[in-house]
């Protein structure tokens, strides 16, 4: 079982997180080893998998051996010291180039770090470089992205979902052990799901959004990614937390997801079947993997019960509403002036045709169709009939999980409907690519936290499918006991992980 | 709900500071309308008496000490500036000419 192996068995970028950063603390391999292992990995494949927008290389290799240098000198290291980490491109981080998948930030450079950022550097974890997304966040399959799509690592001519799927095909292509996403309707948990890895949506407050280029700001959260259950705890704890600079950091202390994920046990929890997603629009192998995973659950001691929360078939409308609309919003402050992307400055145009000209340059298709949706929906005469009705449907959906929650302790969905779709299929349908998000969006509209983890592969097409975990808002923990206890009993019967099975690059 | 026209999709990327091209005013007058239909679902159950909900974690007023803290340096900011000249941002006009 890799988790109690060493790393110095093998290849170092096979290894899980929790097993290098032991393996650097106890001195049999260096953090610039494991850090340079790395970035030979993206340098032999990420040709093909399109993974990172930019890497650090010497910056990485000189970080690591800071780090190496405060292990030698006795110094206290933080429990992910030494390793590596891909940082999804929408985190601002001091000097390095920051796109969000946009061409209008292209070449700029963030004059700060952001939280996330902080407290990664302040665990001595190694930042490898930015990864690539779908413009600003918006879209499913990262091919929205002006730097080109990047690849799913299960098969190259397939999506590695998205927005994040940068992060999560860094993970399944090992070219990094831990990743940090941003979900504001699911850009952790689907991109999770289609490539066989772990991500997490914090509660919303629960992680920091200072210096989180902001989507849509009720909805956006940053969250851990990794390939174990384990792995991606561990990073929780050492990015959450409350933060002075967010005004929407929740102050209060994290729940130990560290602690849960090494208990992992189910028995005696009630798990909550949501009735309304499943059956219709859900890919065969994708509910027959739920349905044996769920098989699984109760196996372990878990009282599964079926509940209903009967307005999450408004919840796309009310989400392709509000994210627009507050989209529309945030986006308006790339106007040219201060830094980015300037076009049509010539002498001739005036400062309003320069900011329509350089928006109409920097911005790709996805984001120019959310921006104007927006702001219809926000125009007066339809602002009641849109917007807010929409917060209206919000306010729907968290009663129906408040009273899901008084039936089941945590509750499950597939975390996507089908397996990984072929590039170009969706790319300018935009409502079938919406529907993608249609079992991660009630989270985020409430607020709660959410995993995604590997069950299996789907026998039609043996692509990866992911089982979604939701809890209450700050019972982040409960997903980590679920899917530890989860993941013990598939690698019981594997043998391995299912990230195990990715074919060779 | 009325249907988005082009001249609403020209209007909407007026508001929006978008210049958009011919074709895309075209392309997006079909697509827009598509989407709002789709998403105009929500107001057939969202009912007078529910409150609208802004925010998911409902918190207010969040207020820091007031002290002062140091800004952002000038020399970073100037070097991320599209064009910048005598310790300003540089910007086009402002007003429209005579």
């Amino acid at each position: 079982m890799a988790a109690t192996a060493s790393a110095m068995e093998g290849d170092l970028t096979r290894q899980n997180a929790s097993v290098l950063a032991r393996s650097i603390a106890e001195g049999e391999v260096s953090a610039e080893e494991v850090t340079q292992a790395h970035l030979d990995r993206i340098a032999g494949v990420d040709e093909r998998v399109h993974a990172f927008l930019h890497v650090r290389g010497d910056d990485a290799i000189e970080a690591a051996r800071a780090i190496d240098r405060k292990r030698a000198a006795g110094v206290e290291l933080g429990p992910l010291a030494g390793v590596p980490l891909a940082l999804k491109d929408v985190l601002t981080m001091k000097g390095v180039p920051t796109t969000c998948g946009s061409r209008v930030l292209e070449g700029w450079r963030p004059p700060y770090d952001s939280t996330v950022v902080e407290r990664l550097k302040a665990a001595d974890v190694v930042i490898l470089g930015k990864t690539n997304m779908d413009e600003f966040a918006m879209g499913s399959s990262t091919e929205h992205s002006a730097y080109g799509p990047t690849r799913n690592p299960w098969d190259l001519e397939r999506i590695p979902g998205g927005s994040g799927g940068g992060s999560a095909a860094a993970l399944a292509s090992f070219e990094a052990p831990l990743a940090i996403g941003s979900d504001t309707g699911g850009s952790i948990r689907q991109p999770a799901a289609v490539t066989g890895t772990v991500g997490v949506k914090p509660t919303y407050g629960g992680v920091s959004r200072y210096g989180l280029v902001a989507l849509a700001s009720s909805l956006d959260q940053a969250g851990p990614c990794a390939r174990t259950v384990l792995d991606t705890a561990l990073l929780h704890a050492a990015i959450a937390g409350h933060d002075p600079r967010d005004s929407t950091s929740i102050d209060a202390s994290v729940p130990d997801v560290v602690g849960a994920a090494r208990r992992g046990d189910v028995r005696g929890l009630r798990v909550g079947l949501v009735k309304e997603l499943s059956g219709e629009g859900y890919q065969a192998g994708v509910s027959q993997r739920f349905d044996e995973a769920v098989r699984i659950l109760e196996g372990l001691g878990a009282e599964v019960v079926e509940v209903s929360c009967p307005h999450f078939e408004y919840a796309l409308g009310a989400y392709y509403l509000i994210l627009p609309s507050e989209a529309s919003s945030n986006l308006a402050k790339f106007d040219g002036m201060r830094y980015g992307l300037r076009a049509g400055d010539d002498g001739r145009h005036s400062v309003e045709e320069v900011m329509a000209l350089t928006r109409e340059a920097g911005f790709g298709a996805e984001v120019k169709r959310r921006i104007m949706i927006g702001t219809y929906a926000l125009s007066s005469g339809y602002y009641d009939a849109y917007y807010g009705q929409a917060q209206k449907v919000r306010t729907l959906i968290t009663r129906d999980f408040n009273a899901a929650f008084e039936k089941a302790d945590v509750l499950v969905s597939p975390t996507a409907p089908t397996t990984a779709f072929k590039i170009g299929d969706k790319v300018d349908d935009p409502i079938a690519m919406y529907l993608n998000d249609i079992a991660t969006i009630p989270v985020n509209l409430a607020g709660n936290a959410a995993m995604s983890l590997p069950i299996g592969l789907a026998p039609e097409d043996g692509l990866p499918v992911g089982l979604q975990i939701m809890a209450p808002p700050m019972a982040d923990d409960r997903l980590y006991l679920v899917g530890s206890a989860l993941e013990s009993a598939l690698l019981d019967t594997w043998g391995h992980l299912l990230i195990e099975e990715v074919p060779a690059l | 709900m009325t249907a988005i026209t082009r001249s609403d999709v020209e209007h909407l990327a007026r508001l929006a500071r978008l210049d958009l091209s011919e074709e895309e005013l075209d392309h997006y007058a079909g697509q827009l309308d598509v989407i709002l239909q789709s998403v105009a679902r929500v107001s057939e159950v969202a009912a007078d008496d529910i409150p609208p909900t802004s925010h998911p974690i409902p918190m207010e007023n969040v207020f820091r000490e007031d002290v002062a803290r140091p800004g952002l340096d000038r020399d970073i900011v100037a070097a991320g500036a599209p064009a910048w000249e005598d310790d300003r941002f540089r910007v086009p006009r402002i007003l429209d000419e005579e």
